[in-house]
């Protein structure tokens, strides 16, 4: 049912019809100064699923990410325009709190950035913030929950103490993911998660997050197409701040409407 | 338009390397030099140090030996009086003393007396007035001080008077000369380590001047500085660098912080002496308002200091902690600012150092006075080294001239200490990430 007449047709048809959406974005426009970097996005992405953005560098697919849990507020000059609800609830909202947004979605970023703390205190430092833990036995175990979640914690349960730093690259994403689940936030946001990390710690995070899907709807931006194939269940191409393709993953890749997409996807440019 | 595609040269490769290789010399040339000119620079900085050090601990070691006199004295019961003990002359009756066992006898206008008395310090005569206000039992008796030679005898065991100089050229003639030869003869001289230096505060006398008090009112004065000017400069240093929106009046505010950071310490002296001194009327001269000033003046630094430590911990720690949902104060008291401690420490560390070496603000307002105690608090008159340093400077007597290098010595002893602080807590906390 479409009561948005803007929607272009492209955007109904990428809606998976077996999930629900989480995250509706409609007619989204970002200024940052006099720079217009995303122009009229919409797009859903449904719950429980990982939904990709691709696009070539300065798309403005990470600035449509940013969004989502409003970390362009931290930026000077930047400027939202349009809507993005989080089941129904507009995250631009004044009423809305950014804290709160930011513990129902998560985001784990390019590079990996955990804090030069424990390991423990990564992941408890945000249920602890938000009180999501009475006691220690229970933050213990939402750590130990947590780490598992984020299949780290077979590697760092004989070191919880040493610092977070002290871990490999992959390691260090796998913390910094499980730092991010255990607020238990309903999206988790990733930035190129992988594109600091090799081959074999990328293989790890993918499976990771195929896992975390079965929980968490997640929205990861990439550079690498084969990723993105292999990941997601929806694909959206990204091009000069414009959304022009959207739609499952196999259908984007295998049979794209938009000769840009084309293009993109067979190495043509990008 | 052509296109042209450059390759390597089919003919004349062999002098096209040659040129090469030709111009790479002089390259390396060029970089030898430079080397050798950056060594030549710091072996100048070196040497310059070297002659400062050098000067000042030849001048000043002298002053940490110290050479004491012994006597046994009589209280003669017809000369001090039961009834007005302070009324004696404990002086000449220590220099008759002293005469009695050199076999001298003084003549009828006590000249040769007086020249005796020259000879030593008025510290053994108020340690005999001590023991007598003490116990007047000891009228009659007779008892034995040990205290300092004179400021030119003192010279004079130290080597710095000259024997073969003329007479007249001389603070000390040469039977007085004569008289300090037998004295250490006959044993009564004693040399050793000069604790009262560091024991005792300002002196009219140079043998019997100190650096305690200065010490203590510097310390006072630190503490003042110290704890106005680092948790005001922090916190105003935290608004700006990460609270405050980024526009016309924040760039204007950081303009002038800069701004003040450059303007001379007098300055801040004579805005104190109107301000604290004239408006509020903290008492002048005292610690507290010193600490005042000096806090004024070490504000700009301590927020440049910090600001530069803020800006230093990567954006990735401050989104890090935003995506799992911590507020922006969260962000910068769990994350950002333990991060920049060691920056800040380290900043807000030389910049005390500095106010303790500072001297010029602190003389608009009225610390250059002679201030024989130990201040007691922060509102007692007080002298601060610097200021000592420059009052003992100024003296006439030859004697201060040594006290004031040893003085630099103790006011350079902290300052190294301080910055081997700042040096530690740097390497101590400092941080990857």
């Amino acid at each position: 049912m479409n009561l948005n007449p803007h929607i272009s047709v492209d955007v109904q048809h990428a809606v998976l019809p077996s999930r629900a959406v989480k995250v509706r974005a409609r007619d989204v426009n970002v200024f940052y100064g006099d720079k217009q970097a995303l122009f009229d996005v919409s797009l859903d992405m449904p719950e429980r699923s990982v939904t990709a953005l691709i696009g070539p560098s300065g798309c403005g697919k990470s600035t449509f990410l940013r969004c989502i849990n409003r970390m362009n507020d931290t930026i000077a000059g930047a400027r939202v325009e349009g809507s993005i609800e989080l089941d129904g609830e507009d995250v631009n909202d004044r009423s809305l709190d950014p804290v709160l947004l930011r513990a129902r979605v998560g985001m784990v970023f390019q590079k990996p950035n955990p804090f030069p703390k424990s390991i423990y205190e990564n992941v408890a430092y945000g249920p602890r913030i938000h009180g999501l833990a009475t006691s220690k036995s229970e933050l213990d175990a939402v750590v130990e929950q947590s780490l598992k979640q984020a299949g780290l914690w077979n590697e760092v349960s004989d070191r919880l103490q040493q610092s977070g730093s002290s871990l490999s690259g992959g390691q260090q994403q796998r913390l910094v993911i499980a730092r991010a689940i255990a607020v238990r936030p309903e999206v988790i946001l990733m930035d190129e998660p992988c594109s600091a990390l090799d081959p074999i710690a990328t293989a790890r995070v993918e499976e990771l997050m195929d896992d975390l899907r079965q929980s968490f709807t997640i929205v990861i931006v990439t550079h690498s197409m084969a990723q993105a194939a292999r990941v997601s269940q929806k694909t959206a191409f990204f091009h000069m701040g414009k959304l022009v393709e959207a739609g499952p993953t196999d259908e984007v890749f295998t049979n794209p409407r938009d000769t840009r997409t084309q293009d993109y996807i067979t190495g043509r440019f990008g | 338009m052509t296109d042209a595609v450059l390759s390597p040269p089919a003919a004349g490769q062999a002098d096209r390397n040659a040129a090469i290789a030709a111009r790479l010399k002089r390259r390396r040339a060029q970089e030898r030099r430079f080397r050798w000119y950056g060594r030549a620079a710091i072996l100048v900085a070196l040497s310059f140090l070297a002659i400062l050090l050098g000067r000042i601990g030849l001048q000043g070691y002298s002053t940490f030996v110290d050479y004491r006199i012994t006597v046994p004295v009589y209280v003669d019961p017809a000369r001090v009086d039961r009834a007005d003990i302070t009324g004696a002359n404990y002086d000449q009756l220590i220099a008759e003393a002293v005469l009695a066992r050199l076999g001298e006898r003084d003549d009828e206008f006590g000249r040769t007396s007086g020249k005796l008395r020259e000879l030593l310090s008025n510290d053994l005569g108020f340690q005999v007035l001590d023991i007598v206000r003490a116990d007047p039992a000891k009228i009659g008796q007779t008892v034995s001080v040990t205290g300092p030679v004179g400021a030119d005898a003192g010279l004079y065991f130290k080597g710095q008077i000259d024997r073969a100089a003329p007479e007249s050229d001389r603070k000390l003639d040469d039977q007085q000369l004569a008289w300090l030869d037998r004295l250490k003869a006959d044993g009564l001289i004693s040399s050793g380590f000069n604790t009262s230096f560091f024991t005792k505060s300002d002196s009219t006398e140079p043998e019997q001047a100190g650096v305690l008090g200065a010490v203590v009112g510097s310390f006072l004065m630190l503490i003042v500085t110290a704890g106005l000017a680092v948790p005001i400069g922090m916190l105003a240093a935290v608004y700006l660098e990460e609270f405050a929106p980024k526009n016309r009046w924040t760039d204007l505010i950081e303009v002038n912080i800069n701004n003040l950071a450059a303007v001379p310490s007098i300055v801040y002296g004579l805005l104190g002496l109107a301000v604290f001194i004239n408006w509020l009327a903290v008492p002048r001269s005292s610690p507290l308002v010193g600490g005042l000033v000096l806090a004024l003046m070490s504000l700009p630094t301590v927020i440049i200091a910090t600001r530069a430590a803020l800006k230093a911990v990567p954006p990735s720690i401050r989104e890090a902690a935003l995506a799992v949902g911590a507020s922006r104060t969260q962000t910068v008291f769990h994350h950002v600012l333990p991060l920049a401690m060691p920056g800040v420490m380290t900043g807000a560390i030389l910049s005390l150092a500095h106010a303790l070496g500072e001297t010029a603000p602190l003389l608009m307002i009225g610390m250059v006075s002679f201030v024989p105690g130990v201040p007691g608090g922060f509102t007692e008159s007080a002298t601060v080294l610097p200021v000592q340093i420059f009052i003992w400077e100024n003296a006439s007597e030859r004697a201060f001239h040594e006290r004031t290098a040893a003085a630099i010595l103790v006011l350079l002893v902290f300052m190294i200490l301080m910055n081997l602080a700042a040096i530690l807590l740097r390497r101590r906390f400092e941080r990857r990430w």
